[in-house]
């Protein structure tokens, strides 16, 4: 194969995935009688579209709902992870093969199972229809702390952390001036994985949350499409407004998630 | 003292840092998982406050139940169809990336664009995309002097449709997993390749393939797992209401999430009878990765 041809049909490639994320602003910026003739060009009603959307739905209030949403659970990963990790690499401790194990078995465990007795339990305490039972059950992943142990095992020097306990430091010194330092490309790189897949979680919100100022982003946005006739330049401008915060991160970050995601790949 | 405190720090930090991670995992994972195969033993509704122990009644009825089947069917039919093209297509990609490019950065953001786009997103532009009437897809055939197709009312043409989502956004992720593995591949095995006369092809089949075998056991098993749960792009393929739930007006692309949807969410609460389905669906997805894990180690390997 020439090396013009692999340029030609990667920019193709790349082409496809960019076409249809650049044919919903064609759409979200058109009139809804104009759709008829396929056009290709972005129209002139974007702003009408946008300030449609925010008459029809709460859209405003779905924002900051997954902005809450999506902070919480990262922040939180991120932690726990962090320090599960730690532990697993670098201490010792009765049963932690047997824990690694578990938390890596769990891993192929689809989340979408266990949705009714979550929502059993939900309705048990009254938390229904309120973003904790969003945010609760995703405060921790098994696959963070997997990622996190990973890392850490190569990138942690065992000579660094026995100089800190030479000097008298308790294993939370350690953590807070040792182990975060070094953890911080990998911890971040989690961090906005952790981002897009809240940012983007759509079933379990979906089942849960029932009142249109509780939902999230995903959620109203499916209400956009739903009803007897599908209003295509609504539901788009919808979709462009919900995904713009995800391609502004993806444009400043896009290369450190790329590279953790080949990391991850290697290792796992 | 300190020393005390010293042995006693070195002893319970590890339990202390592993401990949040397994209190909310076992509450939030763990246990409804477990609860799950309790509740499906009963004649359970969110409804009443009595819950009977009705023994394996609800799986009876579920393996009596027409839709059930043609649920697993659709489901099936979807995931080979999205899932083979899919992982074909990200290992030739991966192939063309894995030589000395320019753009390098530039490509692999271009190809994992889709997958940082939501499901929602996806599903509602590739609706729009494959509507009936003005569809751009449908524009393109007319065009080309074929029919129109009516993407949402044919049970094959709606499988592509939504396998045609799922290719979209999950290829370029492979490829980028199957890159990083190549990376690995020591580079002399392809030069003394090349001396002897092997084609591209021949290269990406006789000796990548083979060496980065665990890596397509892991993406072939992990996208059966996710394949096997398909739910937002049939359910807002068929208008995210009643419609989108049933998976159209046959149920010709109701998939198995959205048979458990109903049951749980729609038709009266009725958690006994979902929870069954639960239950086969896990069932359906061990044994479908399984049968996966096995079928791609057959893959040759040259050591």
């Amino acid at each position: 194969m020439t090396r013009r041809l692999v340029y030609l049909s990667l920019t193709a490639v790349v082409f496809f995935s960019a076409f249809p994320l650049y044919f919903s602003v064609v759409v979200a910026s058109s009139d809804t009688s104009a759709l008829s003739d396929a056009r290709l060009l972005p129209g002139a009603h974007l702003w009408d579209n946008v300030v449609r959307v925010f008459d029809t739905v709460p859209f405003g209030t779905a924002m900051l709902n997954s902005v809450l949403v999506s902070l919480s659970i990262t922040a939180s990963v991120v932690l726990f992870s962090t320090l599960a990790g730690f532990a697993f690499a670098r201490l010792r401790f009765r049963g932690r093969t047997a824990f690694l194990v578990f938390i890596v078995g769990t891993m192929m465990v689809p989340t979408q199972l266990g949705i009714i007795p979550l929502y059993i339990l939900m309705a048990k305490i009254e938390w229904t229809d309120s973003l904790r039972a969003v945010v609760v059950p995703a405060l921790v992943n098994a696959f963070g702390v997997f990622f996190m142990t990973q890392y850490l095992s190569e990138a942690l020097p065992k000579e660094l952390l026995e100089a800190g306990r030479m000097d008298g430091c308790s294993t939370q010194r350690l953590f807070w001036h040792v182990v975060l330092p070094v953890a911080r490309p990998a911890a971040s790189v989690l961090g906005m994985l952790t981002f897009l897949a809240a940012w983007n979680d759509y079933f379990w919100p979906l089942v849960v949350l029932s009142s249109p100022e509780n939902h999230t982003v995903q959620v109203t946005l499916s209400q956009l499409r739903s009803g007897y006739v599908t209003d295509y330049a609504l539901s788009l401008t919808g979709t462009v407004l919900a995904t713009l915060p995800l391609l502004v991160v993806f444009g400043l970050l896009g290369k450190q998630i790329i590279g953790g995601i080949m990391q991850g790949a290697v290792k796992g | 003292m300190s020393d005390r405190l010293y042995r006693w720090d070195l002893r319970a930090s590890p339990y202390l840092y592993i401990a949040p991670f397994f209190v909310l995992f076992a509450a939030f994972g763990v246990f409804p998982l477990l609860y799950t195969a309790w509740v499906s033993l009963h004649d359970w509704t969110l409804l009443s406050d009595e819950h009977p122990f009705v023994g394996v009644a609800n799986y009876r009825e579920l393996f009596g139940d027409p839709y059930f089947w043609n649920a697993l069917g659709n489901t099936l039919s979807i995931l080979v169809l999205s899932t083979v093209p899919q992982l074909l297509f990200a290992l030739l990609l991966a192939h063309l990336l894995n030589r000395p490019l320019r753009g390098q950065t530039f490509f692999r953001l271009g190809l994992l664009l889709p997958n940082v786009t939501s499901v929602v997103a996806v599903a509602v532009i590739f609706s729009q995309l494959f509507g009936r009437d003005f569809g751009l897809i449908n524009a393109i055939l007319e065009s080309l002097g074929a029919g129109r197709i009516d993407w949402q009312n044919g049970t094959a043409s709606s499988h592509v449709a939504i396998a045609t989502m799922i290719i979209w956004q999950w290829t370029g992720y492979n490829s980028l997993i199957y890159l990083a593995a190549m990376k690995a591949v020591p580079r002399d095995l392809y030069e003394s390749a090349t001396l002897d006369g092997a084609t591209g092809l021949q290269q990406l089949t006789r000796i990548t393939i083979p060496m980065i075998r665990p890596t397509i056991i892991f993406t072939v098993v992990v996208s059966t797992i996710y394949g096997l749960q398909v739910f937002a792009q049939p359910q807002l393929f068929g208008g995210g209401g009643p419609t989108g739930i049933t998976g159209g007006n046959d149920r010709q692309f109701q998939t198995l999430s959205l048979y458990l949807y109903e049951h749980a969410f729609t038709n009266g609460f009725q958690f006994g009878y979902a929870s069954a389905t639960a239950w086969v669906m896990f069932a359906v997805i061990v044994l479908g990765a399984g049968l996966n894990y096995l079928f791609v180690r057959k893959i040759r390997s040259t050591s």
